[in-house]
């Protein structure tokens, strides 16, 4: 018979297969195709650096402009303006380096796709890649939907909206589940990433396409937004939400055990630790 | 009690971290874009990159019927300022002695594959049928105007002059000097890159602008020496008759219930309602119809097509 201290050594560590190959594949295609979608997006964001509200542009009232233009003192500054509001952004938007030497550009080369300002490759890198992201998109939600994956993933289950309260405190406090609980994605993963599949990225689908005078002529899809300027603006602001999930996400992927995080990504494989229990406790959960 | 069963079987599945590192920095390799702008230049490269484009085009060409089309939108949406883009002045001593006169020898020459090659004055436009259409411009570089347009439907022109059996596309040939033939080729690659299709600060076209109230005596601004050197480009466009007989495909000579600005394209400009703003041609002086689009420029169908712009700029 074994003790008490011993059973908890042994059983400290299980492996589970957490993610299908599937899910897996779409996860790095994903990866891939956001990052040449942010890269070349910003490419040809560049091309006009300002947004608006409605069906057309408002030219001396732009909703956010990124551009540059001289201090007092005659230096160049880049600045943000959002709203009638302007930010000194120089060095990063409206006015960065470029092979050395200052150049007025809202976004900086090393963030666009081609890094120079090249407004036709960056808008066939666009198109392309969101080829690639809406095959890979389907084929995710077809598999995820068709085995119930995606239910079991990234709904929540009825006690996790109870410990709704508690699970943000947990991630404040940076503790995250273990032993069981760490089997299912808490409800804030969940949740989170209910809003990125089912929101978010559709959201960017459509107002891409509402900004194409083609698509535009079958469906009429800049009126869900209330213009194709609206439409462009709204596309800009869901890129920010989705950068921002990207680096909460790689953030919390680092805390929460990045070897365990990764490996269970690119093999499937996840280890649960167990919940440490004073030896002679009685149960193993 | 029965513990837990530690399960040998998935410990000897458990992956090697060699894999694991090996395929870690295969993202980060892929993940370091530096790559790409090599892989955009490589003639593999570049014929991936264009399999978007193409997908584009049979999309569109699936989705769109000839009857789709685009909004029109009431008059009180009518941009105050309709931004001209492009070329907003031509340099040219031809151009600029129509425009003097009002246009008044302007002729339409419409030529090419028709039984009845054509040469059409203003008034002669304005007697045929008129359609006018409030509609959104799409710049390619993002932003939107509306205004709106009274034209010529290109199909009463193409039906004027009489299509022969072997006509695919509609080329529009344009008055304004967009640069210079000649000259070192490299240097010029590298600068065309760095434009959009109307950007403010096109680098010849700008200079082209700026410098065309001094050297109005000139042919094409000599100021800047070597680069007046060598064939003028004028500015080039073409659809296909799928385009050309669209309701909404129009040779407008009115903006706003007033004559064509020489800023948006007087005397004459092409209305390609659902398409981006680079293939409503302006200043257009000649239509010649083809078979084919590989004698026009560098074949690719356009100015901007030339320069890395897709032929069907439907988004």
């Amino acid at each position: 018979m074994l003790s008490g201290p011993d059973i908890v050594e042994t059983v400290r560590r299980r492996w589970m297969f957490r993610h299908p190959l599937v899910i897996r594949l779409a996860h790095w295609i994903n990866v891939v195709c956001l990052a040449i979608l942010l890269m070349s997006g910003l490419q040809i964001f560049n091309a006009h650096p300002a947004l608006y509200w409605g069906a057309a542009s408002t030219f001396d009232k732009p909703f956010v402009a990124i551009t540059d233009d001289q201090r007092d003192d005659g230096s160049p500054r880049g600045i943000v303006t959002i709203a009638g509001h302007t930010f000194d952004t120089t060095g990063v938007l409206g006015l960065s380096n470029l092979n050395g030497q200052p150049a007025g550009r809202a976004f900086p080369s090393w963030s666009t796709l081609p890094a120079h300002q090249d407004l036709a490759t960056g808008r066939r890198w666009h198109f392309l890649f969101a080829w690639a992201f809406v095959i890979n998109g389907l084929i995710y939600l077809l598999y995820g939907i068709g085995t119930g994956q995606l239910r079991r993933r990234l709904i929540p289950d009825g006690d996790q909206m109870r410990g709704f309260g508690s699970s943000i405190r947990e991630h404040l406090t940076l503790h995250f589940p273990e032993g069981d609980e760490a089997k299912r994605y808490n409800v804030l993963q969940k949740l989170s990433y209910l809003v990125v599949v089912a929101v978010l990225l559709p959201l960017m689908l459509i107002t891409g396409l509402s900004m194409s005078p083609g698509v535009n002529a079958v469906i009429p899809l800049p009126d869900l937004f209330g213009g194709r300027q609206s439409a462009r603006t709204v596309h800009f602001i869901v890129t920010n939400l989705l950068v921002l999930f990207v680096i909460v996400h790689v953030l919390l992927v680092l805390l929460s055990g990045v070897a365990n995080n990764m490996r269970s990504m690119i093999t499937g494989w996840f280890v649960i630790e167990r919940k440490k229990l004073p030896a002679g406790s009685g149960e193993i959960p | 009690m029965t513990p837990c069963p530690v399960r040998p079987r998935l410990q000897i599945r458990r992956p090697h971290r060699r894999g694991f590192l090996t395929a870690a920095a295969g993202l980060l390799g892929v993940s370091a874009l530096g790559g790409c702008d090599r892989f955009a230049a490589s003639p593999t490269g570049q014929r991936a990159l264009k399999a978007g484009e193409n997908a584009n085009l049979f999309v569109q060409r699936l989705l769109l019927t000839p009857a789709s089309l685009a909004k029109e939108f009431p008059d009180s949406e009518i941009s105050p300022w309709f931004k001209p883009n492009g070329t907003i002045e031509p340099p040219d001593r031809a151009y600029k002695a129509l425009a003097a006169k009002g246009f008044e020898g302007f002729k339409l020459r419409v030529d090419g594959l028709v039984e009845r090659p054509q040469d059409l004055s203003l008034s002669d436009l304005r007697a045929l049928p008129a359609r006018t259409q409030t509609t959104r411009h799409d710049c390619v570089e993002g932003w939107s105007a509306i205004g709106k347009w009274t034209g010529v439907p290109l199909s009463e022109v193409l039906q004027g002059a009489g299509l022969k059996p072997n006509a695919r596309y509609i080329v529009f040939h344009c008055a304004d000097t967009m640069e210079y033939a000649a000259g070192s080729d490299d240097e010029a690659a590298e600068t065309e890159k760095t434009a959009a299709p109307g950007m403010e600060s096109r680098p010849e076209g700008a200079e082209n602008q700026a410098s065309d109230s001094q050297s109005a005596a000139a042919e094409v601004p000599t100021d800047e020496g070597e680069e007046a050197q060598g064939t003028p480009v004028r500015y080039y466009e073409s659809i296909d008759l799928t385009d050309a007989y669209h309701p909404q495909t129009i040779l407008a000579y009115d903006l706003n219930g007033q004559a064509l600005p020489v800023s948006n394209g007087a005397p004459l400009r092409l209305r390609v309602e659902r398409q981006l703003g680079y293939k409503q041609a302006k200043y257009v002086m000649r239509i010649e119809v083809t078979e084919g689009l590989k004698g026009i420029g560098d074949g690719n169908g356009g100015y901007w097509e030339d320069r890395g712009y897709e032929w069907y700029a439907g988004i």
